[in-house]
C-alpha cells in the first residue's frame, strides 16, 4: 500500500470507535476496481468493468475471536456486521493467543504500488494492447492460432484500524496482459500462453509476451511420452518459483505450530543442499509481489528462511509468532475483507548461482528440461512431503537439448529433492508470482512414462 | 437473529427489471440480462483442537451484460437501487453498441418454478451452537481413532442464496440454493513421518444433512487414511492397470473428457472432442450424463445461472459422442438448445459453459469381479484434484489413497502420487465397469478463474493402463 485512503480509513476508524470494554475490534475495509478485456479473432470477446467494496470485521473477547464481513458498505450493513462478529465471538474456544497484531516499532520500507500512468490509462488503449498481442502471437508462427488475448488490470484502496494502536491506509494498481495459443500440426494440438505484467501498460513487452506464447506451443508439436527412468530435472525458472510456492506452505510459522509442517523442530538443522539459500523479501522492489504493509498492518520485511541449506526460521503473523514465543515476520496474508489474515511467504527468492540455463544443461549427461508442470495441486502434499507432477518439457543427452516430451511424471519427496539440488542458474526471472524464477537442477528424480 | 436474508423479487420490481434492460440496450445491443443474487453465509473452522471463528457473510449484487455480435460487455455493483442498475447497465450497453441506437422495450414473464432440491432445515433456523458442535463431534472421533492421530482440522460452511435472471427474450426466472459442507482434515504421525486423510461431505439441502449422514464416521474414515498411509510404501513408476473403486473417481470423466465436450471450447477448436458428434469416442460400455437435475447432488441447481432449467443431459451413449453441453451465448451463435449449462461463481462473474453433476451410468461387472480379474495394478480409494489440457486431451489428478493389486486382491498402501493420463484413450481402455455406481465428494470445478460447485460419480472400474507417477521401480 502506499499513500493514503482518507475515506475508507475514516470507516474504519468510526467501526474501531464502537468497541466495548474489554473487546478487541479490528476493521478492515476495501475498495477496488478492474477492467477485463478478452480478445478473439480481433474482435472484443467481452469487455468487463466494475467497481466492489466491502467491510470485514474480527473482534475478540476473553480469547474468543468472531468475524463478520459485507460487499458493502452502507452505514446500516457495517452496523450488523459488527453486531454479527460480536454474536460470533460466544462460539469460539478461549485461545491463549488470539489477538491482534500491535506496533512493532519496524519502519515501513516504502515501495511504489501507485501508478498514475496506469489509472489514467484510456480504455481504448487498453482494447489496443489485447488486440495487438494476438496480431502480434499470430505472426510468430504460422502454425499458432490464438485461443484469447487478454487486458486485465486492477486498482485497490484498503484501510485497517484496530483497538491496539494498528491505523494504515493505501492503494496500489497493477496490470497485465496475457495470451493463450494453440498449435497445430497435421492432427495434433499442443497449447502454450505468454503474460507480460507491468505497473503501467507502458510497461509491457508485448513482443516477448507473444514470442514465449508461439513457442511454448510449437515445441511440443511432435513430443512423445518418455521412458521410466531415473533422471536429473533442470527446471525452467517458471517451474522452480512454483516449486518454491509448494515449499513456502513447510515454512509457514501456523502450519509448524499445528503439526502440520516437515520442517517442525528442525531450526539449525541441515535440510538442503548447501547450495541453497532462501530468503523472503518483500522489500525487494523488483520482485512483483513487493510490498510495504502485510494484511495486519505491520511494515513487510526481509526474512531469511534457508541459509546454505540450514533452516534459519520461519515466517509469521502476529498470532502465530505468539504460539511461537517469538515475534511477527510481517507475513499476515489477508485475501481481501471476506476473511481473517492468515500467514505466508510474499516473495521469495533464491540466492542464484553464476551460469546460465545453457550451461547448467551441458553437464547434464541423461536428463530432462522440465517447461511446465501440470497438477502441481493435486500430486504434491507439503505434509508428508510426497512429490509427483505431470510435466512436459524436453530431453537431455549427454549435454545437447533433445525431443520434446509429454504426458508424464516427475516423483521423489521434497525432503530428497532438497538435498539432491546440484545447482542453481544466475538467470534469476522476477515471475508475478510469490517467488522469483531461477534454473534449478535436481538429481535422482523419478520420470515415469511408458 | 432474524434471518439477514429479504426476497430478491421485491428488491427489484418487474418494471425496474425491465427499464434497466431497455437502457442496457439503448446503444444497440442484440441482447441483455440481469443477474442478481442474495447470499448468506455462515462459517466456522476448527483446528488443534479449537473452534477458532465463526464468520458470517452477506454477498449481494448485480451482473448486467449486453451482448452485440461477437462481442459482450460486462458490468457489476451491489448497488440494487434502480439508479445503481442503470449505471451498471450503460457500462456494459456502451461496450457492446453498435450505433444502432433506438429504444426497445422489454416485456418480461415469470418461469415456472423449477424445483430440483428439497430443503427442510433452512441454515438461518439453526443456532450457531448445533454447527459448532458438529466440528467438536468430528475432532473427537478422529482424535479416537488411534494414538498417532496428531491434528485434525474440520470446517463447516453453510449458504443460502437467492438468484433472479431477466432478460431481453422477456425471460424472468428465480431459484434459492441451499448448501451445506463438511471437510475433514487429519494428520497421522508415523516413524518416517506424517501422512493426511481427508473426507468431505456436501449437499444441496438444509441441515438435516448431518442427521442423515454419520459425521463422526466420516471423520473417522479420514484419520483411517491418514493412519494406514503411515505404513504406505511407494506408489509404482509407470503404465500399469488401475481400479478406480466407485464414487471416488468420478474426476476422471470431469477431466478426461467433460472439460472437452463444453460447447465454449469446441467451439474454438480448443477441445479434443470438437467435430466427434456422432462418432466413438469411448469404450461401449460407458455412457456419460452430465446432470443438473440429481437432487440434493452438489452440483444440483433449479436453473442456472442464465435463467434456464437444469436438465439431465446424455453426453455420451454406449461410446458414441451424443452432444456437448451449452450456455446460453454458444447456443445462440450454433441455433443449438440451451442445455442448463450457464453458470458463473457469483454475480462478479460472467457465465460460461460449466458441468454440474458429471455421471457415468452403472455397467454389470460386480466390483469384486473387476478386482480379482487384475492379476498386478493399483487399486484408487479416493483421487485428489485434477486438471486437463482440454486441447490436447493430457490430464492429471492426484492419488490420496491407493493400494497395490497383486494377484487379485488389494494389498499394500501406497503412497500419494499422480496419476496422468490422456483423455480419448482412457475413455477407450475402460474394459470393465461395475454395477455399484456411487456419487463422489463435492467438488468445486476452476474454469477460467471462477470457480462453482459440481458433483461427479461412477460405479467401479478397470482402466487398462493409466501412467502412476511414484518412485518404485
Amino acid at each position: 500500500m502506499s499513500a493514503a485512503s482518507p475515506e475508507l480509513q475514516s470507516i474504519a476508524d468510526r467501526v474501531v470507535a464502537r468497541a466495548a470494554p474489554g473487546e478487541q475490534v479490528e476493521a478492515y475495509v476495501a475498495r477496488g476496481r478492474e477492467t477485463d478485456v478478452r480478445i478473439y479473432e480481433g474482435e472484443i470477446e467481452h469487455f468487463v468493468s466494475a467497481q466492489s467494496e466491502g467491510i470485514g470485521i474480527r473482534v475478540i473477547r476473553d480469547g474468543r475471536t468472531g468475524f463478520a464481513y459485507a460487499g458493502t458498505l452502507d452505514d446500516d450493513a457495517i452496523a450488523s456486521v459488527l453486531a454479527e462478529a460480536r454474536d460470533n465471538v460466544s462460539f469460539g474456544t478461549p485461545d491463549e493467543w488470539a489477538g491482534l497484531a500491535e506496533p512493532d516499532g519496524v519502519a515501513v520500507v516504502a515501495q511504489q504500488l501507485w501508478s498514475d500512468a496506469l489509472a489514467d490509462y484510456p480504455t481504448d488503449g487498453k482494447i489496443e494492447l489485447a488486440k495487438e498481442l494476438e496480431r502480434l502471437t499470430r505472426a510468430v508462427d504460422s502454425r499458432v492460432r490464438v485461443d484469447d488475448a487478454n487486458y486485465s488490470d486492477g486498482s485497490g484502496e484498503a484501510a485497517v484500524a484496530s483497538t491496539s494502536g494498528i491505523r494504515v491506509s493505501g492503494r496500489e494498481n497493477g496490470c497485465y496482459v496475457s495470451v493463450s495459443t494453440l498449435a497445430d500440426d497435421g492432427d495434433e494440438t499442443q497449447t502454450g500462453f505468454g503474460f507480460a505484467v507491468g505497473r503501467s501498460p507502458q510497461e509491457f513487452d508485448l513482443a516477448k509476451a507473444a514470442q514465449q506464447a508461439a513457442d511454448r506451443a510449437t515445441r511440443l508439436l511432435g513430443a512423445v511420452k518418455p521412458p521410466s527412468k531415473r533422471v536429473t530435472v533442470v527446471l525452467d525458472p517458471f517451474v522452480t518459483a512454483q516449486f518454491l510456492g509448494v515449499l513456502s506452505s513447510a515454512l509457514n510459522g501456523e502450519n509448524v505450530a499445528k503439526g502440520r509442517s516437515l520442517f517442525a523442530n528442525r531450526v539449525g538443522e541441515s535440510v538442503a543442499s548447501p547450495l541453497f539459500t532462501l530468503v523472503d523479501d518483500p522489500t525487494n522492489p523488483k520482485a512483483y509481489t513487493a510490498t510495504d504493509i502485510d494484511g495486519e498492518g505491520l511494515a513487510a520485511r526481509r526474512n531469511a528462511l534457508i541459509d546454505g541449506g540450514v533452516l534459519q526460521g520461519f515466517v509469521h503473523s502476529s498470532y502465530s509468532a505468539r504460539r511461537a514465543g517469538t515475534n511477527s515476520t510481517g507475513n499476515a496474508v489477508r485475501g481481501g475483507f471476506k476473511g481473517t489474515p492468515g500467514v505466508g511467504c510474499l516473495a521469495m527468492q533464491l540466492q542464484p548461482g553464476t551460469r546460465s540455463q545453457a550451461e547448467l544443461i551441458a553437464d547434464v549427461d541423461d536428463g530432462v528440461l522440465i517447461q511446465m508442470v501440470q497438477g502441481l495441486h493435486s500430486g504434491v502434499n507439503p505434509i508428508s512431503g510426497d512429490f509427483s507432477t505431470g510435466a512436459s518439457g524436453l530431453l537431455i543427452s549427454h549435454g545437447e537439448l533433445g525431443g520434446p516430451v509429454r504426458e508424464f511424471t516427475i516423483a521423489s519427496t521434497l525432503q530428497r529433492m532438497l538435498h539432491d539440488i546440484g545447482e542453481i542458474g544466475g538467470d534469476v526471472d522476477w515471475l508475478p508470482m510469490s517467488a522469483a524464477g531461477v534454473s534449478l537442477v535436481i538429481h535422482d528424480v523419478t520420470m515415469s512414462g511408458v | 437473529m432474524e434471518s439477514p436474508l429479504v426476497r430478491l423479487a421485491v428488491v427489484i420490481e418487474q418494471d425496474v427489471l425491465e427499464r434497466v434492460l431497455a437502457t442496457a440496450l439503448r446503444g444497440g445491443g442484440e441482447f441483455a440480462e440481469v443477474y442478481a443474487e442474495d447470499k448468506s453465509s455462515t462459517s466456522a473452522g476448527l483446528d488443534d483442537g479449537r473452534v477458532e471463528q465463526v464468520t458470517s457473510g452477506r454477498d449481494r449484487g448485480a451482473g448486467i451484460r449486453v451482448v452485440s455480435g461477437e462481442t459482450t460487455g460486462y458490468a457489476y455493483t451491489a448497488d440494487l437501487s434502480e439508479a445503481g442498475l442503470r449505471i451498471a447497465a450503460e457500462a456494459a450497453g456502451a461496450v457492446a453498441a453498435n450505433g444502432g441506437g433506438g429504444n426497445r422495450t422489454v416485456a418480461l414473464t415469470r418461469s415456472a418454478p423449477h424445483p430440483v432440491n428439497r430443503v427442510e432445515v433452512y441454515p438461518d433456523t439453526v443456532g450457531k451452537a448445533a454447527k459448532v458442535s458438529l466440528l467438536q463431534r468430528i475432532d473427537s472421533a478422529a482424535r479416537s481413532t488411534g494414538a498417532a492421530i496428531g491434528q485434525v482440522s474440520a470446517g463447516y460452511g453453510d449458504s443460502r442464496k437467492r438468484i433472479l435472471v431477466a432478460n431481453s427474450d422477456g425471460l424472468l426466472a428465480e431459484d434459492e440454493q441451499v448448501r451445506h459442507l463438511l471437510r475433514i482434515s487429519v494428520v497421522a504421525n508415523g516413524d518416517a513421518g506424517m501422512q493426511t486423510g481427508f473426507e468431505s461431505l456436501g449437499h444441496t439441502i438444509g441441515f438435516e444433512v448431518f442427521a442423515e449422514n454419520d459425521v463422526e464416521e466420516l471423520a473417522r474414515s479420514a484419520a483411517r487414511q491418514a493412519i494406514t498411509k503411515l505404513r504406505a510404501r511407494p506408489a509404482p513408476s509407470g503404465s500399469i492397470p488401475v481400479v478406480i473403486k466407485a464414487g471416488s473417481g468420478g474426476v476422471l470423466f470431469h477431466e478426461a473428457c467433460g472439460h472437452g465436450l463444453e460447447a465454449d471450447l469446441v467451439g474454438k477448436g480448443a477441445s479434443v472432442y470438437r467435430g466427434k458428434v456422432g462418432e466413438q469416442v469411448a469404450s461401449p460400455l460407458v455412457t456419460l450424463v452430465d446432470d443438473g437435475t440429481m437432487s440434493g447432488e452438489w452440483g444440483a441447481i433449479g436453473i442456472d445461472d442464465e435463467g434456464h432449467p437444469s436438465q439431465y443431459n446424455v453426453l455420451i451413449q454406449d461410446g458414441v459422442l451424443t452432444d456437448y453441453m451449452w450456455d446460453h451465448l454458444r447456443a445462440r451463435k450454433e441455433g443449438h438448445a440451451h442445455t442448463g449449462n450457464g453458470r458463473r461463481q457469483s454475480y462478479m462473474h460472467l457465465p460460461m459453459v460449466r458441468m454440474t453433476n458429471t455421471y457415468v451410468l452403472n455397467g454389470t461387472d460386480s466390483p469384486q469381479d473387476i478386482i480379482r480379474e487384475t492379476p498386478h495394478g493399483v487399486y484408487v480409494a479416493k483421487l485428489g484434484g485434477g486438471s486437463v489440457n482440454t486441447a490436447t486431451g493430457d490430464f492429471v489428478f492426484g492419488m490420496t489413497e491407493a493400494y497395490l493389486i497383486e494377484n487379485g486382491e488389494i494389498t499394500e498402501p501406497l503412497r500419494e502420487s499422480n496419476l496422468i493420463g490422456n483423455g480419448p484413450q482412457v475413455l477407450r481402455d475402460i474394459e470393465a465397469l461395475g454395477n455399484d455406481f456411487a456419487m463422489g465428494n463435492p467438488g468445486t470445478c476452476g474454469k477460467d478463474g471462477q470457480g462453482v460447485p459440481v458433483g461427479d460419480g461412477q460405479p467401479t472400474l478397470r482402466v487398462k493402463t493409466m501412467t502412476i507417477g511414484g518412485t518404485a521401480g
